[in-house]
């Protein structure tokens, strides 16, 4: 079984909201018909984003961090906002895991996104009903773009490539790997969804150097002692090592 | 959460309803084991169901201001296998129905004994509908209840006395106003509506407490590490990802001062339990219809109050991710 999914490595993420930007550009554009803004540019802005990126200090200055984190729809494989839709217009794709919405069928009764402890799914206010990430699913099995390019735009937009994209049911993908071998996780697990989106964390590469790498106890010819200063007229090797 | 005062009515309102039309076949069922002396004749019942029916009616019509969309409302009757939300919409229709055929029956004197059970026990089409339709009422009753009860994440939904509270809270309105309308068109009735009335508040009051205390002792199972991922004692988020509102900011927060919240909660456990007793008992000691409606008036308010500090008491785990703009 195929669960497409996302894999987002905190490690890379630099809070550039390109994801973002690529995300709204391409859904508000779709056939599904725009993701609505109101205000835009006026005093109090809002809108339809299916990706948010938020920032997250960690720790007491100095010893701070900063953690930059996107968040869109994790694609659960327990969605708790499926089965709560009176109308079956929330639904999980058997082929592919991918949970959508049927914007013909949805009767903008927002159940479900009480249903969701992830805050994922926003209205559209003009629309009038519920939208979400849908792996760009109307660019992911487009035929007509080349196959490098058959991915979500958030994940084509990252300059950094924090954002990986691929099938986590199968052990060899290249999100499987990065999810085993880098210590993936899911959020808020105490809930059970089994959200298929997974974040990497924050790794950092220390060297460990220990003293007796730097002065060698057991080194004979004492190399790194300060060396008996010679005379100016001795004769010297050659002119570098001469002083 | 943010309290949708369309929500507010629609479980309000239909609550008001169910707990009249209980009522009146109570007495009803009274009647025909002779407990009570006195019986409300045909009449009374017919407008009795037809003051529960647009209590219902105007629950409904509230409901669909909830909706973006509600020219596709029939969609929702779809999900039953696994939405107590399309439940509620397939129940509530088929119970008003059946309390329509029950005012009716009443108002044609559909009476001719069907059978009889035990010994002298006649049975007619009346008392059979209001045998389904006792059923429905509990079955909407829980329906809606479960519609909050159901979702794990809200904690201080998540529980069976939110469904206790729907039915002790509707039962208790809805005996209310069947006491004030019988001190007007059946005055014999008053007393036995009205002792159930006190019973049922005080029963409400007690499973809402209970509900209280335990929602003040909830521990929030997620916090910003889980929601996150990042194991710290100190975590502060710093950007939402963006300046102005959105949906998230705007349906899962109340947006009011926690003294409100207070005196919200005070107001409502004034209003639903404590006054509407004291006018219930008075007006009940004095014959006083007045202090009778007055009971109704001023508990229909309490509820309004309830579900709304019902609605804002409960913290969505989403609010973790939405808490600095900038």
């Amino acid at each position: 079984m195929t669960q497409l999914a996302l894999v987002i490595d905190l490690n890379v993420c630099v809070g550039c909201h390109a994801c973002v930007t690529n995300c709204k550009e391409w859904n508000t554009s779709g056939m599904a018909g725009p993701l609505s803004d109101f205000n835009p540019y006026g005093a109090d802005p809002t809108g339809t984003f299916l990706n948010r990126v938020q920032t997250f200090e960690v720790g007491t200055f100095p010893n701070t961090e900063t953690v930059h984190f996107p968040k869109s729809c994790l694609h659960c494989e327990e969605p708790p906002c499926v089965p709560v839709c009176p109308t079956g217009a929330s639904y999980k794709r058997k082929e592919d895991g991918i949970v959508l919405v049927d914007y013909d069928k949805c009767i903008g009764c927002k159940y479900c996104s009480w249903a969701c402890p992830y805050g994922v799914r926003e209205i559209d206010e003009k629309q009038k009903v519920m939208k979400k990430c849908t792996l760009c699913v109307d660019r992911i099995y487009d035929m007509g773009l080349p196959e490098k390019e058959r991915k979500p735009a958030c994940v084509l937009a990252c300059p950094t490539s924090a954002r990986l994209y691929g099938d986590v049911h199968d052990p060899e993908s290249e999100v499987s790997v990065a999810i085993r071998e880098n210590s993936g996780y899911q959020l808020m697990p105490e809930w059970g969804t089994k959200p298929s989106n997974h974040y990497l964390p924050r790794r950092k590469t220390q060297l460990r150097i220990h003293d007796d790498e730097l002065m060698r106890a057991d080194n004979p010819l004492k190399k790194e002692r300060l060396l008996p200063k010679p005379d100016k007229n001795e004769p010297s090797l050659d002119d570098v090592t001469s002083w | 959460m943010h309290p949708a005062f369309s929500v507010i009515f629609l479980t309000t309102l239909i609550g008001v309803g169910q707990g009249l039309f209980l009522a009146l076949y109570t007495g009803q069922v009274y009647a025909l084991f002779n407990v009570l002396s006195e019986r409300g004749d045909h009449h009374f019942y017919a407008m009795g169901s037809l003051i529960a029916l647009v209590f219902l009616v105007a629950g409904l019509a509230a409901s669909f201001f909830h909706l973006g969309r509600p020219e596709r409302a029939w969609r929702s009757a779809t999900q039953w296998r696994t939405s107590w939300l399309s439940r509620e919409v397939i129940v509530l229709p088929a119970f008003m129905a059946c309390v329509f055929i029950y005012g009716m029956a009443h108002y044609f004197t559909w009476d001719m004994p069907l059978f009889t059970l035990g010994e002298t026990l006649q049975v007619d089409f009346i008392m059979l509908v209001g045998a389904v339709g006792t059923l429905l009422c509990f079955a909407l009753f829980v329906s809606t209840g479960m519609i909050y009860a159901c979702l794990r994440f809200l904690q201080e939904w998540h529980t069976p006395l939110t469904v206790s509270n729907f039915i002790l809270l509707g039962g208790a309105s809805g005996f209310a106003l069947a006491t004030a309308y019988a001190a007007l068109a059946a005055p014999g009735l008053t007393g036995f509506y009205g002792k159930w009335a006190l019973i049922i508040t005080v029963l409400a009051f007690a499973s809402r407490l209970a509900s209280l205390v335990r929602n003040h002792k909830l521990k929030p199972k997620s916090t910003l590490q889980s929601a996150i991922g990042v194991r710290h004692a100190k975590i502060a988020q710093q950007s939402q990802g963006f300046m102005g509102g959105s949906f998230n900011t705007r349906e899962f927060f109340h947006g009011k001062s926690a003294s409100m919240l207070r005196s919200v909660k005070w107001l409502f456990i004034a209003l639903t339990f404590a006054l509407p007793f004291v006018f219930l008992a008075w007006g009940l000691s004095i014959n006083s219809t007045g202090l009778l409606l007055m009971a109704f008036a001023v508990q229909y308010v309490g509820l309004i109050a309830e579900r709304w500090f019902f609605f804002a008491q409960a913290n969505h785990p989403q609010n973790l991710y939405y808490q600095t703009i900038s």
